[in-house]
């Protein structure tokens, strides 16, 4: 099989993990938020502020694993209009400006809706390096969707949480594609970090794992920021960036976080 | 034809679990341990005592002398109305509130729409002494006060739901949130819906309601088999249990009807099987009511109980395969059934309820027949509803 020329024949996450072990800052915040038009420019302003990758959230009515803020958020995108196939025509020419890698978290409902293949397919075309999908179980993927996947280049992200078993988590390292995401608390999006035993426990035990791997999940400001990089590559900033680029300081965020 | 439940948790194509790895632990923990637990003899004879001296089961199989008349059949009516606190809700909120206790659990999370799981969950909380927090729409809140304060009155906490329209849908959300943020907690589902193994769990809960119809049956008629059994459908847990015996009986025929609210042709219905498509609703893979960009549709009904813009996964698969017909009747067929029913048997039924009666105005019988409708609760609730109707 040829491989065609828009997909790169390193997928970028690895490209980023290859070449930088710690404090990798990645970004969350809703497609068509706060304005329809804003995907693309928010890209390009995190992208000059250094940010290390980005994820971008397609916008659902029902979004099961994240709080409050995040839902409102994406309520306000689909209340302006966004829809997933709008998404990918925004996207289209986004590689001429944006090259650090670029994530889609979504939940499996949408994505679904939209015909697997048709999705995947246009992941690779605007240059989508990977997804999250919260609610899609690793089962169902390796059963169904894993070489449709690889047919396009996209890596299937997968979450780990302190409730994971031991014998799980080895099964999702083992599993998942350019990063393992540790959520780092038994919470949905939008909380805080809170510093006890328990919490030192997970820390302690997710420090040991050499996949590469970012925090993420009631990261807040930089003293979160930096404690949680302590004990991964790096770590996801959403809520607080959504709160950010509310009050129009998405810039000055990013410089205080860093 | 296979109706049941396989080994991963699906029925057909729908089903299964799909739930954040946030709570995968809680699901594998309940996947694990609910079909040992509901089938060890500790559980049975207890659940079987609750249902007796508490719930009061078996609920009656009444002959609908008048009814029957009108329709020139036979009709019976099962009148899970009777039930303590209302409605069949309870035959589940109890065998869950076991299990719960099995387990080990102390804190009870529950959703609610217009308040009846809620009142439920909170009843069976307040009877072993656990915490309870129902989760319920700020909108349903306003409109279900006297439900809201039987929930405190019972003890629990009710949190409204603020995200999204304020309703079931936004409570189930948030009751799932909760779990995710409390893993130790137990999540106490309301109906056949949510992650395996809830759809079977609630299903094998709310299998008495066809259990004592065959044994009522036989005694009444000689034969434990009706004609036909027609139930409501929101989520679709009483219509599950009405029809959980039946299912391999070929010569029963199943009727099932949804909330059409004011028509299937217009925005305002909650017919998600006549209308919906294949999707993914609070972990389970089934018919839903969705736009073309995949979000998810809020139902209207005027029973509150059936606006629900999903179903539960062992519908989708009845109705797919055909073994179950499934058909919708408007909020205006809903009100005039429940008249009819109020007027010529002297039971005021719920306006869920109503819905399954409304069936009969849209169906032919034959003289001989015998015709099961299942009165899944009672309509004091909805008392304010009928005043400004009739």
């Amino acid at each position: 099989m040829q491989v065609t020329s828009t997909y790169h024949l390193m997928n970028r996450i690895d490209h980023l993990f290859q070449n930088k072990k710690q404090n990798i800052l990645s970004i969350y915040f809703p497609a068509g938020y706060p304005n329809l038009n804003d995907t693309v420019p928010n890209l390009e302003l995190l992208q000059n502020s250094g940010v290390d990758m980005v994820e971008i959230g397609i916008p659902f009515s029902d979004p099961l694993a994240d709080g409050s803020a995040i839902q409102a958020a994406a309520k306000q995108a689909l209340d302006n209009g966004m829809k997933l196939r709008l998404l990918f025509e925004q996207l289209k020419s986004v590689r001429k400006t944006v090259s650090m890698p670029l994530i889609l978290m979504g939940y499996w409902n949408t994505i679904y809706n939209y015909g697997v293949e048709n999705f995947l397919k246009d992941c690779g075309k605007v240059g989508i390096d990977g997804l999250i999908v919260p609610d899609l179980p690793l089962e169902e993927f390796e059963l169904h969707y894993k070489a449709d996947f690889a047919k396009y280049g996209i890596y299937n992200v997968l979450l780990a949480c302190p409730e994971t078993e031991e014998i799980r988590l080895q099964k999702l390292i083992s599993s998942t594609q350019g990063f393992l995401y540790l959520v780092s608390s038994s919470a949905t999006t939008g909380g805080s970090i809170k510093v006890n035993e328990k919490q030192k426990n997970y820390f302690d035990r997710i420090k040991q794992i050499e996949t590469p791997s970012l925090i993420g999940f009631g990261i807040n400001n930089k003293a979160s920021f930096e404690y949680t990089c302590q004990y991964a590559n790096g770590a996801i900033v959403g809520t607080a960036f959504i709160k950010a680029l509310e009050k129009n300081i998405a810039t000055s965020f990013i410089e205080d976080i860093k | 034809m296979n109706y049941k439940i396989n080994k991963k948790g699906f029925y057909g194509e729908f089903g299964g679990a799909y739930i954040p790895e946030l709570l995968r632990r809680n699901i594998d923990e309940l996947e694990n341990a609910y079909l040992d637990i509901l089938e060890s003899k500790d559980f049975k004879s207890e659940y079987a005592r609750l249902l007796d001296n508490y719930v009061g089961r078996p609920t009656p199989l009444t002959f609908a002398r008048n009814l029957s008349a009108k329709y020139q059949t036979q009709i019976y009516l099962k009148r899970e109305d009777l039930n303590h606190t209302g409605a069949h809700k309870i035959n589940n909120t109890i065998g869950q509130i076991l299990l719960a206790k099995h387990l080990g659990k102390k804190r009870i999370i529950a959703e609610t729409g217009a308040g009846q799981h809620g009142v439920a969950t909170a009843t069976v909380c307040a009877l072993f002494g656990l915490e309870c927090v129902v989760h319920m729409g700020a909108l349903d809140i306003e409109r279900q006060a006297p439900n809201v304060a039987r929930m405190q009155m019972l003890g629990a906490t009710v949190i409204p739901s603020t995200s999204g329209n304020q309703t079931l849908k936004d409570a189930t959300n948030e009751a799932i949130r909760d779990w995710i943020a409390n893993p130790h907690s137990f999540y106490l589902i309301g109906s056949v819906v949510g992650p395996h193994p809830y759809p079977d769990m609630v299903s094998r809960l709310q299998s008495i309601i066809s259990e004592e119809i065959k044994e009522q049956l036989a005694k009444e008629q000689g034969r434990q088999n009706p004609d036909c059994v027609i139930a409501c459908v929101g989520g679709g847990s009483n219509a599950a249990g009405a029809f959980y015996h039946f299912i391999d009986e070929k010569e029963v025929d199943l009727i099932a009807v949804e909330a059409a609210g004011k028509g299937i042709d217009t925005s305002e219905t909650a017919a998600t099987i006549t209308i919906g498509t294949t999707g993914f609703i609070h972990g389970s893979k089934t018919l839903l009511m969705q736009d073309d960009d995949g979000q998810i549709i809020e139902p209207y009904s005027i029973s509150a109980g059936l606006d629900y813009p999903g179903v539960g996964p062992i519908h989708a698969h009845l109705a797919k395969t055909g073994r179950v017909k499934y058909i919708s009747a408007t909020d205006e067929d809903a009100l005039i059934a429940a008249k009819v029913l109020a007027i010529n048997e002297g039971i005021i039924p719920a306006l869920e309820s109503a819905h399954a009666l409304a069936a009969l105005d849209k169906m032919q019988f034959k003289k001989d027949e015998v015709i099961v409708v299942i009165v899944s609760g009672r309509g004091d609730k909805d008392m304010e509803t009928y005043m400004n109707h009739f």
